[in-house]
Parts: C-alpha cells; structure tokens; sequence
C-alpha cells in the first residue's frame, strides 16, 4: 500500500505509553474493537480532528500549560489530507500573517525529530518559484522583499543559476526565478505524529476511532461534545476537522458556519529515476505552469492546481469514501503537459501512482481560525487550501495562544473565522467559489483583484441603476460596491487583460471622479457599511457604551462621535462612528466586513438585559453619500431646510425630509475629510431619494462616484482604515487620534489602562504618512500594501495601504514606522523626532523609492478649516 | 452509370423531383461512392459556375435564406426541364452529357475544402434545442428536452419541423413533414396539424370555452405553446383561413359531444384525417383574395408526409404518414444500444401498403397501381397530405385547375394527370398510430425524414446518438495499474484521447452530430472530415443528386420520472 510509503507509522513505538495504549488497535486495524481506554467525562479543551491542525493545537496548547486536553480523531491519526499531502513546506507567501505562520511551522519542524524522536524526514532543500513573466517576477520582487526584512534568506535568481541548482530544468521560457535556499520537505504525516507523539507526553489524551456527532452550546457557551463513545464535558472545543469542519459546524442544533469546500486535488508519483533524483534537490514550483515538482525517494511527485477544479463533497458524504477516490488521468493531462514541459527529462520516467487528495479551500484563499461569533469557546482551524503543512505548526501556535490568552500574539484578522457570516456558508456560493479559488493559487496576484463568482448577492436598491449607468463593481462581504463609474463610450481593458502592478486603465476615471467631489458634488452608495443601532428603557445604552467605547458618547442628541472600539491592550477592534439619536438609543455605522465580528464582541459584553435592544439595522438603509461644495446646495433645495455650517455644523445628524420621503437620517459625515453628507435612506425611498438627487443635482454638475475615488481621497487625508491600517494590534496612540479618546469622562472604559500606559511611557509604532517623491506614476511600479519601509536604509516597517492622490499629484502610502535598536534589534519607543528625522525609502518590488514623511495631513487639503477636534478622521474601508 | 443516374434524377416533372420522379432509389449509394473520390467531376465544376458561390456556401448560415440564391443559377439551366418534360425524361442522358461536357473545359482540377468551422456554421444553422424548465430543480415531464436540426438539399428545403407543448391537455407533440412538389404542403401542415390534434384532445368544456371566448371575443386559452427555430414559419396571410377551418372543426366536436373521454389514437387520427380534408375543400372553394387563393391550391397541389409522437407521461403515440420514421434508442442492461422503429414506412417496400392499396382498387388496375415502386409510378410515398392530384376525380381537377389562377394554369405538373387514373381517391392522409408505454431504458426517440434513414441504418443511429447523450463516459477511465507506463506514454495517450473527446463534443445537439455522420461517415462509422466537407460545398442544384432533406428531432426521455410512474404503477 502506497500510503505506507508516505508515512511510516514508528511514532508509537517512540512513546511506550501510547503503544500500550493503542496496540490492540493497530493489531485489528479493520475490525471494531472495544476500545481499552474510556473517553473522560470530562475536559478542558477537546480537539476534533488528528491531522496537522489538530495535533499543533493540541502540541501548542500543552506546551503553554494546559493540561486537560482529550483529541479526537474519527479514523486514525494523520489519515485525512495529512496524510495525502505533498509535505512541502514554503514559506513564499502574499499575506504577511501566512508567511509569518510559514516561517514558525519551518523552524518547528526542524527540530521536531530531535525533540519527539520521531523522524519527520524534514529536509531542507529550498524552493524555487519560477517566473515566465515579467509581471509573474514582479509577484516574486514583492515576496522576496517582504521574506527578506523577515529575515528569510531570499533572492531572486536568473534561468542560469535556476540550472545550476536543478540541472533537469528546462529554462528556455523562463524570465527569472525566485529562489528560498530553507525551504524544506517533510513528510506530513510523521510530523503530525510527531507532535501527537509531544502532545501525549505533555499529557494530552488522544483517541482514534471515535467521532463527534455534535458540540452542545448553551447560553451561547459550548458545554460538552457528543461522540459515539459518549458524551465529554468541555470548556472549549476545537473543530481542526479539515473537509468535514462545516458538517461538524452544522451538526449541532445551533450551528457554526464554516465556509470550507473540498476539491479533487490530484499529484503524480513515479519510480525512481534510473540514477535516482538527490533528496537534497530543490522543489519547484512552476507557477505559470501550474504546477509543483518536488524529489521523491529518488523519483519526483509533481501536482498543481488546475484551470478547472472538481469540487466534491458538496452535498455532504461519508467520511470514509476519501480513501476510494478515482484517478483521473484525462483530467491530470495539462498538468502532465506542463510538468513533461519543464523537465523534458522525463519522459520515459515510470509512472507510480497518480494520487487523488482532496484538499479544502475558503471563500478568499485564507484559511480559517478563530472562535465562532454565536459560541463562546467554539475554536475553529480549517480551510488550509492546500497550504496545510506550511502553516500548520504557525496556525496551531496562534489558535493556543487565542484559547490561552484570549488573543493570539499576532493580528490574525485576515484569518479570523469571523470575517465570514451565514452568508458565506451556502453549499451554492462555496462550489462556485472555491472553483474560482483553486486555480487562484498559481494565478498572478495583482492589486485589487476581485472575485467573480459568487456574486451579486447583497445588492442595494439602487443597484440596477447604477449599474446601467456604468458601474463597475466589486464585493465585500457579499455586498456590491462600485469601484468607479465608465463613462458611455470609453473602453477599458476586459478582466484579464487589465490585470497589472503599473498604473491601471481607471486612473483617469477615477481622476474625474475625484475631481468632481473637489469641485462639485458626487454621490457614492454606501449601503454596505455595517448598521447597528443600540437602545435602551434607561441609561444602560449609555452606559454600556461609555464603557465600551473610548471617546465620550454623552455628547447632546444629534451628534456624531468618531470613537474607536477598543480591547484590554487598547487596540482596535472596530472603528466606527456613533449618531446620537435620542437619549436612549445611539445609531451605530461601522465597517461592511464588521458585520459579524462587532456583533458578537457587543453581545458578549453588553450587559444580559432585557431593556437593552442591539438591533442589526444593516439591511434596513440604504446609504448615499453626498460628498463635495456643492453637496450643501443639492440638500437644501430638496429639503427647503438651510445646511449652511452656521445651521447644520459637521459631525451632526438629523432626521430630515428630503424630496417627498421623510425620516431620511441626514449626517454631516463623508468619510473623507471632504464637506458633505450621508444620507440613512429607509430602503423603500432609497429610488425616489436618488432620483430627486440626481436631477436636483444635475445643474451643480453632480456625478456619480465609486470607491476608488473615496480610497484616494481618504488616503491623501492620512485618514486610516480598519482591517487595512488599523487592527486589534494599534491603539489610538499610535495613529495620532489621541482627540479620539477621552481619558477623562470620568468612567472607566475598555483598554483605559493600556492607553495610559502608553500616554505615559509613549508609543512603539506610529502611523505615518509617505508621499513618494520620486515615483514616476506612469512608468514606475505602484504600491500596494504591504512594503517595506526604510528608515536611513535601516528597515522600520511596512506599509497598509496607498493609492494616487490627483491633488497632490503623487502617490501616498500610509504605514507603521517601528524603531529597532540597532545592536539588539529590540523594539525602542518612537518619538515624534524620531519619525521627522529620517529619510524613507519605500520598497516597491525590490526598487526603493524616495518618500518624504509625515504625520499629519496637509491642512491645505480640507476645504474648509476646522477646529482640529472636529476633523474627522475615520476610516472604514479595506481594499 | 454516373452520367446516367444523375441525369434520371434531374430530369423531373416537378421544381420538387425525386418523390414524384423515375429513377429507382437505390441507385443513390453507388453513385455517392462513385462521384466522391473523383472530385474532379464536381469542383472543377463548382470553380467554373460560380467561386464565389462557394464563399456564399461557406457562410450559409448567416444568410436564412441562401436557397433563394440558388434561382438564377439553378433555374437558368434547369427550368426548362419541365416544359419539355415526357421529352427530358426519355433524353436524360443526353441532356446530362450536355451539362457535363460543358464545363469540362477546366484547366487543373483544384481541390476546395470547408474548414471545420465553415461546416459547423453549415451544419448549426438550423438547430435548436429545448430543454423542459424545471421547477423547485425538479423536472416532472418525462420529457427531458429535444434537439432537432435540419439540412436542406432542396433549395428552398421542404422538410419541416414541428413541437410544441400541449396547454390545456398534458402532453408534448413533436413532429417533422417531408414535402414534395413544393414546399407548401408541409409548411401548411407543420403551421395546422398540431392544432389539429389538441382539439381533437381537448375535452368537451375546454371547447365550448374556446368557443365561447371567440363568440364574444374575448381572449383565447393559448392552446399550444411552440418551440420554433426562428427559420421556422408561420404563414401570416393564411391564419384567418386556418383559424376559421380550425374553427368548423370544433364547433362540430362540440356538436358530437359524445361525453368520452378522448382516446389520443382516435384523436390523432381525426386530427391527420380532418386536416387532409380541409386542405382539399379550401382548394375547391377558393378564396377571393387572389394571393391566398394560389397559396390553397398549392398546399392542395403539393404533399407533405407527417409522422408525429405524442408524449404525455409514459405513454407515447406515433402517428405516422407516409415513410418517415420514428425510432426509439433502447439502452440494454449493458450499456449498449438498440433501435425499437415506432413506425411503419408507408412505400412499395411494405407488403402490408402495397396489399392495402391493391385492396382498394379493382383488380384490373392490380399491375398499374404500383410500378417501379412508386404509386401509380409517380409517388413513393403511399400515403401523405394534400397531393390532390392522387385524390380527386379527373373532373375536379380539371374545374379548378381551369378556374384557377393563371399561375397554376401556367404550370405543367398540376395540369398532368397520372397515367392509369381510374378510381380515385389513390392517397390517403390517414395515419397509422402505435402506442408504446415508455420504459426507464428508453432513453430517446428520432423522429426523422427520410434523408436521415437512407443514408443510415437505425441500429447506427441509435448507437450515436445514445453515445452522443451518455457523453465520454463510455470512455473508460485510465486506470495504471500494475502496469508499467512512462510519463511520455501516458502524455501522448492523454492527448489522443482529448482529440477524440473533442470531435464528440463540437455538437452541442444531438440532432446536427447525427447529421455530422449522416452526411460524412466513412466506411469505418468515423466521421470524416474530407467527406463532410465535400459534400456540403456541394452547389444546391447538385446536393439533391447526393442527399436529400434531412431533419431529425431527438427527443431525450427523463428516465427518473418514467422509472417513478412505472413504481407507482406497481
């Protein structure tokens, strides 16, 4: 049996306790047998699932003291994808939290054979990504930079010295290559074993064979598990069930939707080669190609992600039919193609096997973990989409220290499972999605690329119009936003074609858009954004809030507050703005992708009152927002009301009549730092609203506008967003809001100490502004987020986010400039003259660019002057 | 034997020649294998007539109606055949010579080939596919959808297609017409007879409904609902006149109301027969209106054969007329495929059709009723719509002729009158009707003209269209196994079969693949690219001596549905 080849089952026999344990087991492999050992009645933690996943977690939380832990696996350990998969493990990834995991599973991995005495076949023989592009080998630039200031040996190397390190390579088509000198090879299962192998050491008790039917949640809290051995009390469960993770969620009464779906994912195995292939030879990955080659047992493996996935599994099924998947060879073809393509060599190589391994993806090609937002205790690692081994010792790190200390010590927001709601749990939405996931995995990564199936599901009212007028659109969180507006007759570049790093086919539409809202009035629809509204009989909204909130809500009816939503260390969990309706109930606007994640932190910690309503008004509204000079005008003849500053100042909101529809929620907010307006339009009059806008509009030249022009306008204004800038890691302090926090309104609230702490002592990052000096828009690479910044040569952060100011005439990029000590690299406090007293460079795919910082806006940009208080600096939006 | 043949063919009575024509049928094989590998006798041909007309082939599809491109060539060397025509079916050889030799004068023969897309755009001209909607993902009709397509060789075509779906009585009618003499038989047919038969079906209330709602004009119950090509259709100047015999025709229902319940054979066999007989009367009667008064009398002057399914759950009716042929695809416990005809072809090759009409007829016309295979050695068809000269008396035929337009005065072959024509009536429109209970291993069923069944025997059509609908997955998996195959084998096997997997899926229909092989099978059953090329580059004035009309309709059957009535029944 193939299997065997991959994973050698010694584990056991390193640990005498286990095989006393488990050998009457391994003895009757096929045959149910009563199981010697009797599940607990009761636990701390139990974990669901013996592959990777589970065994980190349950290694990583024994390591850190816990010790009443109890894993179950349905079959036997490392039997699932774990066992099937290809054992590479790379850390060349996009997302600097993956990478970071990447990196740690690496360092884990290595010495994991001398801590357990497993043997885990780890094998460091580095990666090589190859590039048939330019624009695949700018992808390549902007990974290397960012392993390099990670301190991950890294270059980007030429077809050459490809051959020089691979001599079976075909280079004939290669433009260049990316070359990981510690990338390694393991054979996954053993590793896992290996960490079941520590994990049981440290006193975790695992059992195969036995199966969780469902989780019991009470109160919101999980209480125990089911299994078909009985029942296990319980504080925490883990799902690490992998494919079956959203059966597992939806087995219980209430459900925890995680959105996983499996694919087919095939990879070939072969005889040896007649002088068999080094074990220290370099895996490949041919990423225009599809595909990836590493050495096996002096043959190759090879296998990749093809343009057509088979998903499978969609309607649920027995666990056990994993093992009795087909090959399937005519689908396997182009891969074949590709890999006889680049290795040539390989033509008369004898075929072994061709393995069928299903592999589970997510809705956005990052995997999943975290606690479910309607279960408190109910952890989830999942959704690996195909990366399992590389992250698995990373992710199983940072779920422990999320059970143990309440968060990980990392933002792991990109991954956080509540970055998803039910809305991503349709079976529908998760086959089409993850088939255009798949083939993701080797596609060219560009700036602002958007998913193209799966939507149009979460529209606003006016989306038909919209889009008849030129709308293009893009998704978030299942809602569709427009990115900008095509004038009739201009032709843009269709999708593939207008992928690119350099300057995109919109700037110029998004030019006049931004000229617009600086010169007239344009109106955004900004229905996506998240609604709450929070009310009570008494004082208790108020009061919740106060202590929820940083900045000071007893503020008179009619005001606006920008506040942040902060944690013990003061970070930010949202970012929002709070209307003051009455005194009892406050109006809540927070980000579109907060929808999940605000409203399980508010239940948890909003006093169990029955006079306190936390209602989600999200689908209630429609927002429009009126941003420009002109906006003033169009409001006020529609409303025969004065909207003059004197009568309606900033950060004020009213119920007003606007046409013929009454109870519009008008606020002097735009999220953009431009004068203007949002309107909270009840969705019926949401047309009407509109139309009587739009025609009253038309003779102070309004337009419509998209997203990209917000983006712009409010990164020229330094103003941060949540989930791009802004995380549960950066307090206020540090991003210059100090305004936003009132140290002083005399009740204690959320994170108060943390800050005082750190006006007190001063802070170790600081949100800075960069405008780049000399980047040539035109020719020159843009940024994204994500580069490295340069302090005087010296590496001090990264940037969060960037994008074209057309007032400035230049790009800007906002970021976190640290301080490390020079000798020991230790994190110093960063001052103001620390920041004023560099020069910057800004790392764009390897060539450094001049950036001049700053931190704080050019005053020069608000059109009006304001008092400095009443700035609003907010921020709601990710790319 | 080449020379000789064609020229028989050619040398017709009729715009419509080979139904009511001489040569023997079975001539046309031979003939094919003879002419296809010496293409020097026909492209340098086609080069000398006309190149360009051959770009005008090529991109056939886009222009609807290209038989009308035909007239002026095809008409300047050929109309005159029928003024000269008991001359030119005696001089037949001498007159093809003519034609030959004419253009012999060419210079090198040079080959011209469609590329594939040229003759996909030839070949999905005409298609059309429905599928039944289905509702909460369900699809409870025991019908799946149907795939129909047609070729034409005749310029304009004169076969016509038919479906629509029954709205006041459950069931789906699905019907093709083979027209001869003229198209305007079986266009009147494939416009009228479904009308025919949902009436004949509708139950007594549903009538007087109808009847009602036209008496005080209100809105009508829409009857049927039709799944037209947008090449198929309907005559606008006549639907009046339709409407109004249409009308007679249920209004006497109503008065007959016999209280049964309609027995669909019955029905259909009323419809088949009502139709034939007002198309005859509207030809006697007339009509003022000069132009519709010539369209009558040419739907009664021409033929049409008709051969239509009714598929209402698991019962399926043929009604058949005349020599198309209706076949089903029966899937055996091994997955391979057989042929069920539905049908009987109504033609001298039918002892039951010959002993028939013999019946009729008194014994002294026993050896002038059938000759040389044909009806009165005329018609091949021995039963079919309209085709008045088979069916009135010498002096009805005379009267209307005279008192008709002068157009049909002008034309030869409504003024001839068939040799031996003694007791008429000769022809009959009466169908004959088979019903059959579908099965879950009945999994489709062809209806087709005869241009289908000539050129194809029904066990190979039942074979490629069962392979076409079950997909590649006839083709087995690759499995390795044990055996030792090398990254390079397994590279050209895979290409090899991605090649054959692309050939079955160029057609999306099932009716236009099985006309792909109809028309450009080889000797080995493949479809030949060469052959298929050739033979749709054909001039329209020489296709016809090559193949005739094709149109097929391939009904697919919804085996879980029919599988569930069959259990409930049990």
């Amino acid at each position: 049996m193939f299997l065997r080849l991959l994973s050698d089952i010694q584990w056991r026999a390193a640990h005498p306790k286990w095989r006393r344990m488990t050998s009457s087991q391994r003895s009757t492999s096929t045959t149910a047998e009563p199981h010697p050992v009797s599940l607990p009645a009761q636990a701390q933690v139990v974990i669901c699932g013996g592959g990777i996943m589970g065994t980190s977690v349950a290694y990583h939380l024994s390591k850190m003291g816990f010790k009443d832990i109890v894993l179950l696996e349905q079959g036997r350990l490392a039997a699932g994808t774990t066992r099937f998969c290809a054992g590479i493990v790379s850390t060349a990834r996009p997302v600097s939290i993956e990478l970071k995991m990447a990196h740690y599973s690496n360092k884990l991995y290595q010495q994991l054979e001398q801590e357990t005495g497993v043997q885990t076949g780890y094998m460091k023989t580095g990666s090589i990504s190859l590039a048939q592009t330019q624009d695949r080998l700018i992808s390549l630039k902007r990974i290397a930079s960012s392993l390099n200031v990670m301190g991950i040996p890294c270059e980007i190397i030429s077809p050459k010295k490809v051959l020089q390190l691979h001599p079976m390579i075909n280079i004939h088509d290669l433009v260049g290559a990316m070359y990981v000198p510690e990338d390694a090879l393991v054979s996954s299962a053993n590793v896992s074993l290996a960490l079941a192998t520590a994990a049981s050491r440290n006193g975790v008790q695992i059992h195969e064979r036995t199966s969780v039917s469902h989780v019991t949640i009470q109160k919101g809290q999980v209480t125990g598990v089911e299994t078909d051995r009985g029942r296990i009390q319980c504080e925490y469960f883990v799902n690490c069930a992998g494919q079956w993770a959203y059966e597992l969620g939806h087995s219980g009464e209430e459900p925890v939707h995680i959105p996983v779906h499996a694919c087919e994912h095939f990879y070939l195995l072969t005889h040896p080669l007649q002088e068999p292939l080094s074990n220290s030879l370099p895996t490949i990955v041919d990423l225009d190609g599809r595909i990836y080659i590493r050495n096996w047992q002096g043959g190759i493996l090879s296998g990749g992600f093809e343009k057509n996935p088979k998903p499978l599994f969609t309607e649920g099924r027995n666990q056990l039919e994993i093992q009795n998947l087909q090959e399937d060879w005519d689908h396997f073809g182009p891969l074949l193609s590709a890999l006889l393509r680049r290795m040539p060599g390989l033509e008369a190589l004898q075929i072994m096997q061709l393995v069928n391994c299903p592999e589970s993806f997510t809705p956005d090609m990052r995997c999943i973990m975290g606690e479910s937002s309607t279960a408190r205790g109910y952890f989830v690692l999942a959704g690996m989409n195909s990366a399992g081994i590389s992250y698995g010792g990373g992710a199983g790190k940072y779920l422990a220290e999320w059970i143990v200390n309440g968060y990980p010590s990392e933002n792991v927001w990109p991954l956080d499972l509540k970055r998803f709601g039910t809305l991503q749990s349709s079976r529908t939405f998760l086959r089409h999605r993850v088939m255009e996931v798949m083939p993701l995995m080797y596609d060219l990564k560009v700036p602002r690329w958007d998913f193209q199936t799966g939507r149009q599901l979460r529209t606003s009212p006016l989306y038909d119009r919209l889009d008849a007028q030129g709308a293009r659109w893009m998704e978030k969180h299942g809602f569709e936003r427009v990115k900008y507006f095509v004038p009739p007759g201009s032709d843009l570049l269709d999708l593939d074609h207008s992928k690119t790093f350099y300057k995109p086919d919109w700037f110029d539409i998004v030019g006049s858009e931004v000229k617009c809202c600086k010169e007239a009035v344009c109106v955004i629809d900004m229905s996506s954004f998240t609604k709450f509204e929070i009310s009570s009989t008494g004082d208790q909204a108020l009061e919740s809030l106060q202590y929820l909130f940083s900045n000071d809500l007893d503020v008179p009816v009619g005001h606006v507050v920008h506040t942040g939503m902060l944690n013990e260390k003061g970070g930010y969990e949202n970012d929002c703005s709070i209307a003051r309706l009455s005194k009892r109930s406050f109006f809540m606007i927070s980000p579109t992708d907060q929808q999940v994640h605000c409203w399980a932190w508010l239940k948890n910690r909003l006093p169990d009152d029955s006079n306190l309503v936390l209602e989600d008004v999200t689908w209630k509204y429609t927002a429009l927002n009126l941003i420009g000079p002109r906006a003033v005008d169009v409001l006020s003849e529609l409303s025969y009301a004065p909207m003059t500053a004197e009568h309606f100042p900033s950060l004020f909101c009213k119920e007003m009549s606007v046409g013929y529809a009454n109870g519009i929620r008008v606020m002097s907010i735009t999220h953009t730092g431009e004068p203007g307006f949002v309107l909270y339009i009840p969705i019926e009059y949401a047309l009407h609203v509109y139309n009587e806008v739009m025609n009253m509009g038309q003779k102070y030249g309004i337009r419509n506008a998209g997203y990209y022009a917000l983006r712009s306008l409010r990164i020229e204004k330094f103003f941060a967003f949540w989930g791009q800038d802004l995380d549960a890691f950066t307090t206020p302090m540090e991003c210059g809001r100090e305004f936003q926090v009132k140290l002083d309104k005399g009740i204690e609230f959320l994170g108060q100490d943390a800050l005082l702490e750190q006006k007190q002592n001063g802070v170790y990052k600081r949100f800075t502004m960069f405008i780049l000096e000399d980047h040539d828009t035109d020719m020159d690479l843009w940024p994204w987020w994500g580069e490295p910044i340069f302090r005087n040569g010296r590496y001090v952060g990264k940037t969060t986010s960037s994008a074209y100011s057309y007032t400035l005439e230049r790009h800007v990029c906002l970021g976190f400039v640290h301080h490390f000590d020079e000798q020991t690299g230790e994190e110093l406090v960063v001052t103001t003259d620390f920041i004023n007293q560099g020069e910057y460079e800004i790392d764009i795919a390897g060539q450094r660019f001049q950036a001049k910082a700053k931190l704080y806006p050019f005053s020069s940009l608000f059109a009006q002057r304001r008092r400095k208080d009443e700035v609003e600096l907010s921020g709601y939006q990710r790319e | 034997m080449l020379a000789a043949s064609c020229c028989d063919r050619r040398m017709c009575v009729c715009p419509g020649p080979r139904r009511i024509a001489i040569p023997v049928r079975s001539s046309r094989l031979p003939l094919l294998s003879d002419a296809m590998p010496a293409p020097a006798h026909l492209f340098p041909l086609i080069r000398n007539c006309e190149i360009s007309r051959i770009g005008s082939t090529a991109c056939y599809c886009h222009h609807k109606h290209l038989c009308c491109l035909s007239s002026h060539f095809a008409h300047s060397h050929f109309r005159y055949a029928p003024q000269k025509k008991f001359a030119a079916l005696y001089r037949p050889k001498e007159h093809f010579n003519h034609f030959i030799h004419a253009r012999d004068y060419a210079s090198t023969p040079q080959r011209f080939y469609l590329t594939p897309p040229q003759v996909n755009s030839i070949l999905k001209a005409n298609e059309y596919s429905f599928k039944v909607p289905e509702f909460d993902g369900k699809n409870v009709s025991s019908v799946l959808g149907f795939d129909s397509n047609q070729l034409p060789a005749n310029a304009p075509i004169e076969d016509r297609r038919s479906a629509a779906t029954c709205l006041q009585t459950r069931g789906m009618l699905l019907g093709v017409f083979d027209g001869h003499a003229g198209c305007a038989c079986a266009q009147a047919v494939s416009e009228r007879l479904f009308y025919y038969i949902a009436v004949s079906l509708l139950p007594h209330e549903t009538l007087l409904e109808i009847e009602n709602a036209v008496e005080s004009g209100r809105a009508l119950l829409p009857i049927l609902q039709w799944h037209k090509h947008p090449n198929d259709y309907f005559s606008k100047e006549a639907s009046k006149l339709y409407f109004n015999s249409l009308r007679t025709y249920w209004q006497e229902l109503i008065d007959l109301n016999s209280g049964e319940t309609t027995d669909v054979r019955e029905a259909l066999v009323n419809a088949f027969k009502r139709l034939d007989n007002d198309i005859s009367l509207e030809a006697q009667v007339g009509d003022p209106n000069s132009f519709l008064n010539y369209l009558v009398l040419r739907v009664a002057f021409s033929g049409s054969t008709a051969c239509v399914a009714h598929v209402d759950g698991v019962d399926l009716h043929v009604a058949n007329t005349g020599d198309s042929r209706a076949m089903l695809g029966v899937q055996e416990e091994d997955g391979s495929w057989s042929a069920v005809n539905l049908s009987y072809d109504h033609n001298a090759q039918n002892e039951h059709e010959v002993e028939r009409v013999k019946m009729e007829h008194p014994k002294s016309e026993e050896k002038s009723l059938v000759k040389q295979d044909r009806l009165l050695g005329l018609l091949m068809p021995f039963r079919a719509f309209g085709d008045v000269k088979f069916k009135w008396s010498i002096e009805l035929q005379k009267r209307v002729v005279e008192s008709g337009p002068d157009q049909l005065n002008e034309n030869e072959y409504t003024k001839f009158i068939p040799p031996n024509y003694y007791t008429p009536p000769y022809l009959t429109a009466e169908p004959e009707v088979i019903h059959h209970r579908l099965r879950p291993q009945d999994k489709f069923l062809v209806l087709a003209t005869d241009g289908l069944w000539e050129t194809m025997h029904r066990q190979d059509v039942a074979r490629i269209v069962g392979e076409y609908l079950t997909g590649v997955h006839h083709q087995q998996p690759i499995a390795v196994g044990g055996y030792k195959v090398t990254l390079g084998q397994m590279h050209g096997l895979l290409t090899e079969r991605r090649a054959r997997i692309s050939s079955v899926f160029e057609d999306q229909n099932a009716a236009t693949h099985l006309i792909r092989h109809a028309v450009g099978n080889n000797e080995f059953g493949t479809v030949d690219h060469e052959r298929l090329s050739k033979m749709l580059s054909l001039p329209e004035e020489l296709a016809r001596m090559y193949r005739d009309d094709i149109t097929i309709i391939v009904v697919q059957f919804n085996s879980h549905v029919i599988g569930a009535y069959q259990n409930e029944e049990l």
